[in-house]
């Protein structure tokens, strides 16, 4: 059998195969099996090759050496990135958000001159790459070659980014090279005051870490057998998103949209959309928002961070967003968190399970999405008030997506989307306010991001034949617990 | 003409279109000596920081009547820091809020936000010219 792809994903707990066949656009089959993080990955991407059936069958040896591998990997930590800037509402902001566009976590955030303080803890970090950016093209220069220089006679060894002021980046990477360090140099991420530039410096870290970081992370025997790990998962899931939204070529997308990720550790917000509203008359603040927009919020999961979710917003908050009335006087919701947080691979096995699964992840999207929007507020002057927006304006966006474990086993995954909607009680988070819910049952999207590499027309497809729409309660305000 | 004194950008910011205030105090400024850097009315932050590198100015001032000040003036320092223009002096004046009734606390925020002279309305061209001498050191 040709024109069959598997699509992998090396998570941190399970390696997730989707087998789909590009010609006939279909899905041919998905499996997962428990991630071999200590024994270079191979045996749990074969586990899980076992259990993956086509037609009923299991896959055949001729198909598999046959088929197209493409991997994705957020295992080992994922892609642990420090980002270095000048000002932090500037140049630190932007590396930002280049790193969590191309699938990083961003462990830690500096700005203006590093100090031994800071440096230590950059070297504590353990992170997998540092992004250093600092003033404008022709602008502060100082600042950036400090850093530069603290870096280079640091204990780190690990690969740099160099995407600041364009005028001395030549000289940055000879500083980092004199000091054996590995540099790539690129685009400032930040030219000029009124322009984000994240595309060239994301692509730089995505090819470091499909040259360089997947082998410091010891994946490399599992790229013998599968060619290049593409990217981080998040990239991909990013990546699928926009090719969803956009289209390709002749095969028209779906328009702008938002994508819900909610995780055991943590959750994901994409949005691909320019984020303003033409009807609206506002000053608009702030940096400008990429168009392609990723936030994470590590201290929102529903296993690893279940009990941080509770003492957040405190119990009485999250029983409110438990969208049934089951036994409340038997549950203990601290106790049941402390559970989840010793047993992060826990699968619910009842309905009270699902339920408070449901709980926790409304509430951690409620936040997530309130972090990710931007906000609008109005200040008086002499001709009445004016609207001051920072941040995207999704209040008409038309497309929300639901992806995660949650969204493919829950009983009920709308009512988790229905927790990214506008509400009176907050009215200037400009969340969208009646957007169609899609839900992503077969858990594909990261494997139509990596397949959109190759087959972006397929992957395309794909994505609008198997993603389900579903049926909204149309107000949010109108839910009763 | 005397030695010039210095290289001033001026203008109003954001939405602001009150433009007598800032052509007084220009033609003040040209008259005494100032190379002066006019970007008219509805200047974005970016444009003033671009004007002042080009120039190699060594103030920026801002004039303001439409009260936003408040709400159009914060980020302005950062960016001269991000651009390089990290001796570059702020001045703003005008109505700068809808309330003048507690001037102390208004001209406070100005300074907290990083300018280095903050007017009211009622300010005359020779202070502002005095203070930009004092601050350039180009008193003569």
């Amino acid at each position: 059998m040709d024109n069959v792809f598997l699509l992998i994903d090396f998570g941190s707990t399970y390696t997730k195969v989707l087998a789909v066949d590009v010609e006939k656009e279909e899905i041919l089959g998905r499996a997962q099996s428990a991630s071999t993080v200590n024994d270079n990955m191979l045996k749990g991407l074969r586990n899980a090759l076992k259990l993956i059936t086509v037609h009923g069958k299991p896959i055949d040896e001729e198909t598999l050496k046959k088929s197209v591998k493409l991997a994705c990997s957020s295992a080992a930590g994922g892609l642990r990135l420090v980002a270095v800037g000048l000002v932090p509402e500037l140049t630190l902001e932007a590396a930002r958000r280049a790193a969590l566009g191309a699938g990083a976590k961003v462990v830690g955030s500096y700005s203006y001159e590093l100090n031994e303080d800071d440096l230590k803890k950059i070297e504590a970090a353990g992170c997998d790459i540092i992004l250093l950016s600092g003033g404008t093209d022709g602008g502060n220069k100082e600042v950036i070659l400090h850093n530069a220089n603290m870096l280079a006679n640091s204990t780190l060894n690990v690969p740099f980014v160099v995407a600041g002021n364009r005028v001395v980046s030549g000289e940055i990477k000879k500083i980092l090279d004199s000091r054996d360090k590995y540099a790539e140099k690129t685009e400032n991420v930040l030219p000029d005051l009124d322009k984000l530039n994240v595309e060239p410096a994301r692509s730089c870290i995505r090819e470091i870490f499909m040259k360089r970081i997947i082998q410091a992370k010891g994946l490399d025997k599992a790229q013998e057998f599968i060619g290049d790990i593409l990217m981080p998962t998040p990239m991909a899931t990013l990546k699928a998103a926009q090719l969803l939204a956009d289209g390709y070529g002749h095969e028209p997308g779906i328009g702008e949209l938002m994508v819900v990720e909610v995780g055991g550790a943590t959750t994901n917000i994409h949005s691909i959309a320019e984020g303003c509203n033409p009807g609206r008359p506002v000053i608009q603040k702030g940096l400008p928002e990429p168009y392609a927009k990723r936030t994470v919020e590590g201290d929102l999961g529903i296993r690893y961070n279940a009990q941080t979710i509770v003492e957040m917003l405190g119990t009485e908050k999250v029983l409110n967003e438990i969208p049934r009335i089951i036994e409340k006087t038997n549950l203990d919701l601290r106790e049941y968190t402390s559970f989840l947080n010793e047993h992060t691979s826990y699968v619910p096995e009842n309905e009270q399970d699902f339920m408070v699964d449901l709980g926790l992840a409304r509430s951690a999207v409620e936040v997530a999405v309130e972090r990710h929007v931007g906000t609008i507020k109005e200040e008086w002057s002499p001709h009445g008030t004016v609207k001051i927006q920072y941040g995207k304006d999704l209040t008409d966006l038309k497309t929300l997506i639901g992806t995660g474990g949650i969204f493919a086993y829950n009983p009920q995954p709308q009512k988790v989307l229905e927790a990214a909607l506008y509400t009176v009680n907050n009215p200037f988070s400009l969340k969208p306010q009646s957007p169609e819910f899609y839900i992503d049952h077969n858990y594909i999207l990261y494997g139509i991001g990596l397949l959109s590499s190759m087959e972006p027309v397929a992957a395309l497809k794909i994505a609008k034949k198997y993603l389900s729409k579903t049926v909204v309660s149309s107000n949010r305000n109108s839910f009763t617990p | 003409m005397a030695k010039e004194k210095g290289t001033l950008v001026t203008g109003t910011i954001g939405d602001d279109v009150h433009s007598l205030g800032i052509r007084l105090l220009e033609h003040a400024f040209k008259n005494i000596g100032f190379k002066v850097v006019p970007l008219g009315i509805q200047t974005p932050q970016e444009d003033f920081v671009k004007a002042a590198i080009e120039t190699n100015a060594d103030a920026i001032l801002i004039s303001s009547l439409s009260g936003h000040a408040r709400m159009l003036c914060p980020g302005l320092r950062e960016k001269c820091v991000e651009a390089g223009l990290k001796d570059i002096k702020l001045y703003v004046g005008g109505w700068l809020t809808t309330d003048d009734s507690n001037w102390e606390e208004t001209h406070q925020q100005f300074i907290e936000m990083g300018f280095n002279r903050v007017y009211q309305s009622t300010t005359l061209p020779g202070q502002i010219i005095a203070d930009l001498e004092t601050d350039l050191g180009t008193m003569s």
